[in-house]
């Protein structure tokens, strides 16, 4: 036990309340308060100078036998010095218990960096994530997202779309058949054939993205899939000009690839579109420097398309634009092997975590 | 379609210094896309040498060499490479003799490979050169020997640049060609683009060479088309022209030679050389009979059924009936515009020929060349529309060539059958050029670029009426001529114009909730794949269904696999092959899953249909909805898979392995995502854990299962014991989802918290003691779970003790104990009632 938790000299039943006798009793406690180093000794300290047998109770005791003419005065005299001593106790105290709140904090200090974790890292697809943001660009401008089958009629994938059976763009486009043939169903080989179901089942004007898997019988290598992942925009209004699609795509890019980014047009062949156009588009921040790249097709929507849909291509124009998302992610992010997008190396996605 | 630019030059000015890439920059602008540039890839010096003499010596290997002294530069002037005007060479070739003019490649000259030669010591002497091949020029085929210059007819002085000679300094530009511009497979279409890009003046070589019928019609062709499909006639026009006396064993110039290598043609011998030569140049195919293997006149026809023919390629071909045949007395000598027959092809010995150039309908055509697997030059041309009124052009440029190089004589006349059709005229009305472009095309513009392209004009009411070109099949709408138009003033005055959609109304419910689902996978530890949906039967057998031994499935006709030929009714599959390939690169946590469709045809059902509607007008609603019951169902499901650790070993942390639970956190994480009440019941699967599979249903549908894969299934797949996976129909869970929260009140009185401790047959899932009692307990129970589950010291066998955590709570008052405990009660009392459960205190 420490020297301050030593009780103090008793104090005879003799004792009188002098002004030396109370600054005695007084100087004890703070001494004594002073020494305490925890709250145990504290607490020792409060019994000792404040409990029944301390002498500043014994001294208070012996008020009630003090002349009447004097007990206002030693009285005050014992009161104050009782006060002084308890504020001294308060005060102590709460040094003692921050100390002591501090040191537990310290004792609790952690490495940070080697903490187990109950965490484990996931990612979406940077694929799906990029189509997710394509779609979203659109649905801002107030188009809507379209969907449709993958194995699909030849009447949707060709045949609506102005690729008669005889067509030498329909035996280019490198399609996966179902079996047996004469079922007249296909893997999608675009995502038009959902152009298709859009006019057909959506009351003009329509302004529709149609996100999605495509499947065509390429050979599998770094720059080439089998199945992949298209978008297609359609627009059908009335008044509808090859300007407003340059406009459409110039916004689109911008929204993916920067302010800088834009778009430019050279004609081309789709048998949907007429006037048909390739499209490029200038890649501001290209890794390997900027420049002007090809990113799909597009075009007014051939009349024929229109009536096969039943629009009137004389009150109604539209255009149609289709790009892959593959290529996208390939230029935005700057993936070499097209081959990692479908491995399904769980590395591939972990660097790009929620965000593309 | 490959251009050599020297024959380019021959029909349209190109500026002096010119590239390939100048070409393909001008071509791209009015639609032809580049590709490559070919070139012969060799540089000099390469120069005519002569074999002064030479000596034969044979070596310990068996070869015979012979040490040559060539003169490569005339007598006292320094050859090309610097040395002297007489270089000794070492040659392995023996086709050669003393006096014959050569190639030689002398030192610092590269040949392709790249092959750079220099001075080699070889065979005892300094081989100052190389004697050079055909095969080692790159400009054919022939390792035999060496190019003796002779057999080309050529005789040049010695020291002369072989570059030049051979025409091996030209290169090609390759450009894509759209299947619109058949016109554009020749070097008379691409220099009429390249004059359109560039404002060059273009020459057209179909403008001379035009030949008049004979007198007495010439040979004799007839035309006997009784079966045209969709009612256009197989052949329009048919030209011919005989040329008498070639000797076609005459070598093929080096410049003929060069300009097809460069086009991606062999040479083969003179007169076939010259046959591809003028379809390269015009665009027309034109095919060479020996004129003394024709028995009688030319019918063109249908064949007949059985009919059979042996085509060039020394093939017995079995024709069907809408095979267009070129036929004389002896039955098939042709499959128009396919492929000729080997009766009358012209051999060594042929004398006379017959020459044709016709036009022959791209159908017919098409359907030839895919039913026999012919894709020919000359069929991809035909498929695409072939000018109707160069026939004759192109058959006087044949005779042409082989009266200047076959040493022939061409009869005065052809015969000119049939008479092209002239192409209808369309009706543009003003203002809808401007109008569909969105640019304001000035009158001269419209006019000046459709007479650029060949189109004849006129004025009528309200617009043009526009005569397309003879060589422009393609352009049959308004439509077209607005694209011409705006492609010859060019697609850069084009202005960007962004139109203003309707108001939308976003993602649709199903489009956001499966968004959600996504990102909620991800957010909690798994990694989204995306797995091609090709698999074998025995996968989706064994995977795609609970129970039946096998599954309906789509089979692919064509697979790229031909052992993954069926599309998955499953997503496991792919998960699992993911899951390997991560575990074989070392990544042996791994937590995966993917979304997408699958394929399930239904049990003994068609899909499909033989006949399709038209597609030049809206079908029916009954033909839509045929069209629509005929595709097979395509639901989206979410599977996903965990192996390995879920929790890795780390301080104070030991690993936690992946299982069952895992799975079942995953349906917890999707039921969030998608707000459905996904209810968890012990299931089987025949490719899972007996005792570790759990049945998803959401309002008592079932939509998918959870566990553990049988670890036979695990370990036949390279993979762990352990492997948790699930697989949801995610359309089905979020159809029956509730698509609007109806929020409860929150109570704010405080609650009572109580433990309950039940024992029950070890066989009764704990799901159901908890059912019950929440049953039993009636409206004050707000929450219940499980917290322990114990068996064994203290039981008796077969029997298990679960205790549950109960929350109570009334939204109105403070709950007394009591109150609290009577309710825990009836809900034992109910558990008992139901499942045998005994209070256990």
């Amino acid at each position: 036990m420490s020297e301050s938790t030593e009780l103090p000299e008793a104090i005879n039943a003799e004792a009188v309340i002098t002004e030396s006798t109370v600054a005695a009793a007084v100087d004890a406690a703070l001494a004594a308060i002073e020494a305490a180093g925890d709250s145990a000794a504290l607490k020792a300290v409060r019994t000792a100078h404040t409990g029944e047998a301390s002498p500043l109770a014994q001294l208070n005791a012996t008020l009630r036998d003090v002349p009447k003419e004097q007990k206002a005065a030693l009285g005050k005299l014992v009161g104050q010095a009782r006060g002084r001593v308890a504020q001294a106790f308060a005060a102590r105290e709460e040094g003692i218990v921050a100390a002591e709140a501090a040191a537990q904090l310290e004792a609790e200090a952690l490495d940070v960096t080697a903490l187990a974790s109950r965490y484990r890292p996931g990612a979406r697809h940077p694929l799906t994530l990029l189509q997710d943001r394509v779609c979203d660009v659109f649905t801002g401008m107030g188009w809507e997202i379209a969907e449709g089958p993958e194995v699909e009629s030849e009447w949707f994938n060709f045949d609506a779309l102005n690729f008669d059976a005889d067509h030498p763009a329909r035996a280019m486009q490198d399609t996966f058949f179902i079996d047996p043939p004469e079922s007249h169903l296909v893997l999608r080989t675009h995502t038009s054939p959902v152009q298709v179901r859009s006019m057909l089942d959506r009351e003009l004007p329509v302004y529709v993205l149609a996100p999605g898997r495509v499947y065509r019988t390429d050979e599998f290598d770094a720059t080439h899939l089998p199945v992949f992942m298209q978008f297609e925009g359609l627009a059908v209004d009335k008044g509808l000009t090859m300007a407003h699609l340059k406009g459409t795509l110039d916004h689109f890019v911008k929204s993916i690839f920067g302010d800088e980014a834009k778009i430019r047009l050279r004609p081309s062949y789709f048998p949907f579109t007429e006037p048909s156009a390739e499209l490029d588009f200038w890649h501001p921040t290209f890794k390997h420097g900027a420049r002007w790249i090809e990113w799909g097709g597009c075009g007014m929507i051939n009349p024929n398309v229109l009536r096969a849909a039943g629009i009137d291509p004389e009150v109604y124009s539209g255009f149609a634009f289709g790009m892959g998302i593959e290529r996208g992610l390939m230029l935005r992010s700057d993936v070499q092997d097209m081959r990692e997008m479908v491995e399904g190396d769980v590395r591939f996605s972990q660097q790009f975590g929620m965000v593309v | 379609m490959r251009v050599p630019l020297s024959w380019l030059a021959e029909f349209v000015d190109l500026a002096p210094g010119t590239t390939a890439d100048d070409v393909h920059a001008a071509l791209v602008k009015v639609g032809l896309e580049e590709e490559e540039v070919h070139s012969f890839d060799l540089t000099g010096p390469i120069v005519v040498g002569e074999v002064l003499e030479f000596v034969e010596e044979p070596q310990a290997n068996g070869k015979t060499i012979r040490w040559c002294q060539v003169r490569v530069a005339p007598d006292g002037q320094q050859a090309a490479d610097g040395g002297d005007a007489v270089h000794g060479i070492v040659c392995g070739a023996g086709n050669f003799f003393v006096g014959d003019k050569v190639v030689v490649t002398l030192p610092g000259a590269v040949l392709p490979g790249p092959f750079p030669i220099a001075p080699r010591k070889t065979y005892g002497h300094v081989s100052d050169g190389m004697i050079a091949s055909v095969r080692e020029l790159g400009i054919g085929d022939d390792h035999d020997g060496i190019l003796r210059l002779s057999t080309l007819g050529l005789d040049p002085e010695v020291g002369t640049d072989a570059i030049e000679l051979l025409g091996l300094a030209d290169e090609a530009v390759e450009i894509n060609v759209t299947p619109d511009r058949g016109y554009a497979f020749s070097i008379r279409g691409v220099a009429r683009e390249y004059s359109h890009a560039t404002g060059a003046a273009f020459r057209d070589p179909a403008a001379h060479g035009q030949l008049a019928p004979s007198a007495d019609g010439g040979f004799p062709v007839t035309f006997a088309d009784d079966a045209p499909i969709h009612g256009r006639p197989g052949v329009s026009v048919f030209s011919t022209r005989v040329v008498r006396g070639i000797d076609p064993t005459r070598p093929t110039p080096p410049w003929m030679v060069a300009r097809l290598k460069l086009a991606g043609i062999r040479s083969i011998s003179l007169p076939v050389d010259i046959t591809n030569y003028v379809m390269l140049e015009l665009g027309q195919p034109t095919h060479g009979y020996d004129l003394d293997k024709l028995s009688g006149g030319i019918v063109v026809r249908r064949a007949a059924a059985g009919e059979k023919i042996t085509t060039l390629d020394e093939q017995e071909r079995a024709l069907h009936i809408e095979d267009l045949l070129i036929t004389d007395d002896s039955g098939a000598i042709g499959i128009a515009g396919v492929m000729g027959g080997a009766s009358t092809e012209i051999s060594d010995t042929t004398r006379n020929v017959l020459v044709e150039a016709a036009n022959f309908d791209p159908v017919t055509v098409a359907r030839s060349a895919r039913r026999h697997k012919l894709p020919s030059e000359a069929a991809k041309r035909f498929e695409r529309g072939v000018d109707p009124r160069i026939a004759a052009a192109a058959t006087s440029r044949v005779a042409q060539l082989l009266v200047d190089l076959a040493g022939g004589t061409a009869d005065d006349a052809g015969s000119l059958t049939g008479e092209a059709a002239g192409a209808a005229a369309i009706l543009l009305p003003d203002g809808y050029v401007s109008g569909l472009i969105g640019v304001d095309y000035t009158e001269d513009e419209i006019r000046g670029s459709l007479a650029e392209v060949g189109g004849t004009i006129a004025e009528t009411d309200g617009g043009l009426l526009v005569t397309p070109p003879s060589w422009r099949p393609d352009v049959t709408d308004k439509s077209d001529l607005a694209e011409e138009v705006a492609r010859i003033v060019g697609y850069e005055r084009i202005p960007s114009v962004l139109p203003v959609a309707p108001a939308g109304h976003g993602l649709t419910r199903e489009q956001r909730i499966r968004r959600t689902v996504a990102d909620a996978l991800a957010a909690a530890g798994s990694t989204e794949i995306i797995a091609f949906p090709f698999l074998p039967k025995a996968q989706n057998d064994l995977f795609g269904t609970a129970e039946a031994a096998e599954v309906p499935q789509i089979k692919v006709a064509n697979a790229l696999d031909a052992s993954a030929p069926y599309l998955r009714t499953t997503l496991l599959p792919g998960l699992i092959e993911a899951a390997k390939r991560n575990l074989s690169r070392g990544l042996t946590d791994v937590a995966l899953y993917e979304l997408g469709l699958v394929f399930t045809p239904e049990e003994g059902a068609a899909y499909g249909q033989a006949t399709l509607p038209a597609g030049t007008q809206r079908p029916s609603a009954e033909q839509l909805a045929e069209l629509n019951a005929g595709i097979p169902p395509q639901p989206r499901h979410v599977g996903a898979l965990i192996v390995g650790n879920v929790v890795r070993k780390q301080p104070g942390q030991s690993a936690v392995a992946a299982g069952i639970a895992d799975a079942l956190a995953i349906v917890a994480q999707i039921a969030l995502a998608t707000g459905a009440d996904i209810e968890i019941v012990q299931g089987r699967h025949k490719a899972m854990h007996p005792g570790r599979t759990a049945e998803l249903r959401v309002a008592g549908q079932a939509v998918g299962f959870a566990g553990e894969l049988l670890p036979q299934i695990a370990a036949d797949a390279d993979l762990p014991r352990v492997v948790a996976v699930v697989e949801l129909d995610l359309d089905a869970v979020i159809a029956l989802a509730k698509p609007v929260v109806e929020a409860a009140e929150i109570g704010t009185f405080p609650a009572a918290t109580q433990d309950l401790t039940l024992l029950v047959d070890a066989s009764v899932p704990a799901a159901a003691v908890l059912s019950a009692v929440r049953e039993g307990a009636g409206a004050l129970l707000e929450e219940l779970h499980l917290v322990d589950d114990y068996r064994g010291a203290g039981l008796e066998e077969g029997q298990k003790s679960l205790t549950f955590a109960l929350r109570f709570r009334a939204s109105d008052r403070t709950l007394t104990a009591a109150e609290a405990s009577e309710a825990k009660v009836a809900g034992a009392a109910r558990a008992a009632e139901l499942l045998g459960a005994a209070t256990r205190e």
